[in-house]
């Protein structure tokens, strides 16, 4: 499916799509969306679903943007920012599954309550921090014969992912609780500290993408991680993981990612109204979702 | 010695009383029929030994060991040897064959990753030789959802046997079965016997208890009513006793 879209947009305006300037530039902006696309696949294919994560990247990177602009050491900053994510995210996991909340309910209002703070600690006052230039930057979003890092250290986190979901207790665990949690239960499965494992992995990601966006901007925005929920549900979804979870897809979410985070732009120098982004988004998920569909009935 | 001992055990689900001081044993090499209707507290008694419930009051043995309800668990459970077959949530069907036989016990690194290709070839093995899966086209990478309900309860049977357990509890195994399938059930019922092990059987349906069982025990009400050794009843009367335990509770 990616490459019939590939080939639309070549189609459609071969100036852009048949130069590489266009790749380079997906390479440098889709691992944002899709590291959390990747923790979002974990939760998805755990049946479970987290809408809190952009607040939650927001609220880490702008601990990350102040602890680095007062202190300079990244090492300490980069600590607090992961680990802020990692507890929104185990927060989520407990009151999910040892109070026994819907995900759903839990994370729509730790998305108001994580915004809500990080817009009260910030005083919703962009933070501008001055990263270019230093060696963390060049280690994160510098460039390796015009590739920019952050994909390679996207790529790289995809394969950890995938031994991570396929070849590891844990992926195991999540993957079971997500198909037959009694079942899972039953032959021993701690499905209480799998479902927080997932939502911290989450919450960790999530951090780690504000971490890679401030670097690529510079600038910490109140509105950081805004428009990103249904985008990176959409790249899961496109990529092949079922919202009944038991089925998860990492290397469908990878190329999920690179397709929606490459829509705007082909659908723009294709010569079309930015309106059309929306419309054409949503019919290449319903597309997708059928297809998927009908691929599981078949099985 | 026993495999399993418990005695005035006790049981409340908030105001529920699940189970009021029941006594059971299993021994070894022995397979029980555990009779009884619907709420009648078959399921709970077997989940507190099983490990998922713990118990309220009352004392419990496995081999010979005090068990103290706060440590028991499922993996407690397992390492005694005490595997259970729960029905409809003894395999998830999305999964292939052999993530559901190791699930809970991979064969791991020390980090935790899983050695894939020797679970495969253990799997392989299982079907083989304890599961006796030949000619339905079904290997180690099958899905679950492909087999049928006899097969399904095969692999968490042969699962029980790979694992050496003492003891395995089977939950209602042949609800929705055909009559083949549950011929299927009671063989590997049989093999269980055979290989010295002890099984507690839990079915509705007296006449599939009956061929493989050593003993009956009938629960109501959370109490233990009755039982029956085998060789003392035949399956008419263990029908008729059964049917005035329920018109006793009716009327």
């Amino acid at each position: 499916m990616m490459s019939l879209v590939v080939l639309a947009f070549i189609i459609t305006s071969p100036g852009v799509f048949l130069k590489p300037g266009i790749y380079f530039s997906f390479l440098a902006s889709v691992p944002t969306i899709g590291i959390m696309a990747l923790g979002l696949t974990f939760i998805l294919g755990m049946g479970e679903i987290d809408l809190s994560f952009p607040s939650t990247m927001a609220l880490s990177a702008y601990l990350f943007a102040t602890i680095y602009r007062g202190t300079g050491n990244f090492f300490l900053a980069f600590l607090v920012c992961i680990g802020a994510g990692v507890i929104v995210g185990m927060t989520n996991g407990f009151i999910v599954a040892k109070i026994g909340v819907p995900s759903i309910v839990v994370t729509l209002g730790m998305q108001y309550l994580v915004r809500g703070l990080s817009n009260l600690i910030s005083d919703g006052v962009a933070v501008v921090v001055r990263l270019r230039g230093t060696l963390s930057h060049q280690i994160l979003v510098g460039r390796f014969f015009d590739i920019p890092h952050q994909a390679l250290w996207f790529l790289g986190i995809t394969i950890f992912m995938f031994f991570l979901l396929y070849r590891h207790k844990f992926g195991e665990h999540v993957l079971f609780v997500g198909d037959n949690q009694e079942a899972a239960r039953m032959m021993g499965v701690n499905v209480v500290w799998i479902k927080i494992g997932a939502f911290a992995l989450m919450g960790g990601l999530a951090a780690l993408a504000g971490v890679f966006d401030l670097y690529r901007m510079g600038t910490w925005w109140p509105t950081m991680g805004d428009g990103y929920l249904m985008m990176i549900m959409a790249a899961v979804f496109v990529g092949g993981t079922s919202m009944f979870g038991g089925e998860a897809s990492i290397f469908g979410t990878f190329a999920g990612s690179f397709m929606i985070g490459a829509m705007e732009a082909g659908i723009v120098a294709a010569g079309l109204k930015g309106f059309w982004t929306r419309f054409i988004t949503g019919l290449l998920i319903i597309c997708a979702v059928i297809v998927h569909t009908l691929v599981r009935k078949k099985k | 010695m026993n495999i399993v001992e418990m005695k005035d055990i006790h049981k409340s689900f908030g105001g529920v009383k699940a189970l009021k001081g029941v006594d059971f044993h299993i021994g070894p090499n022995e397979v029980i029929g555990l009779l009884g209707d619907n709420g009648a507290g078959k399921s709970t008694l077997i989940k507190i030994i099983s490990g998922v419930h713990t118990f309220d009051s009352g004392e419990m043995y496995i081999k010979g060991r005090k068990i103290s309800p706060r440590r028991h668990n499922v993996k407690a459970a397992h390492k005694m040897g005490i595997e259970t077959v729960f029905q409809e949530k003894a395999l998830a069907e999305k999964q292939q064959l052999w993530r559901n036989i190791f699930l809970g016990r991979q064969i791991t690194n020390k980090l935790g990753f899983i050695k894939v290709s020797q679970e495969v070839k253990e799997t392989n093995r299982i079907m083989r030789e304890l599961m006796k899966f030949r000619g339905i086209g079904a290997g180690a990478d099958s899905f679950v959802r492909t087999l049928s309900g006899g097969e399904r309860q095969g692999v968490a049977i042969s699962r029980a046997m790979y694992f050496d357990s003492d003891l395995v509890i089977l939950d209602e195994p042949t609800v929705a079965l055909s009559l083949q399938e549950v011929k299927k059930v009671l063989d590997f019922i049989l093999a269980l016997k055979e290989r010295g092990k002890s099984c507690v059987y839990i079915s509705h349906s007296i006449a599939s208890v009956y061929p493989v069982s050593d003993r009956f025990v009938a629960i109501d009400r959370g109490e233990v009513v009755a039982e029956y050794k085998r060789e003392e009843i035949s399956l008419e009367e263990l029908n008729e006793e059964l049917i005035k335990l329920t018109q006793a509770k009716i009327f």
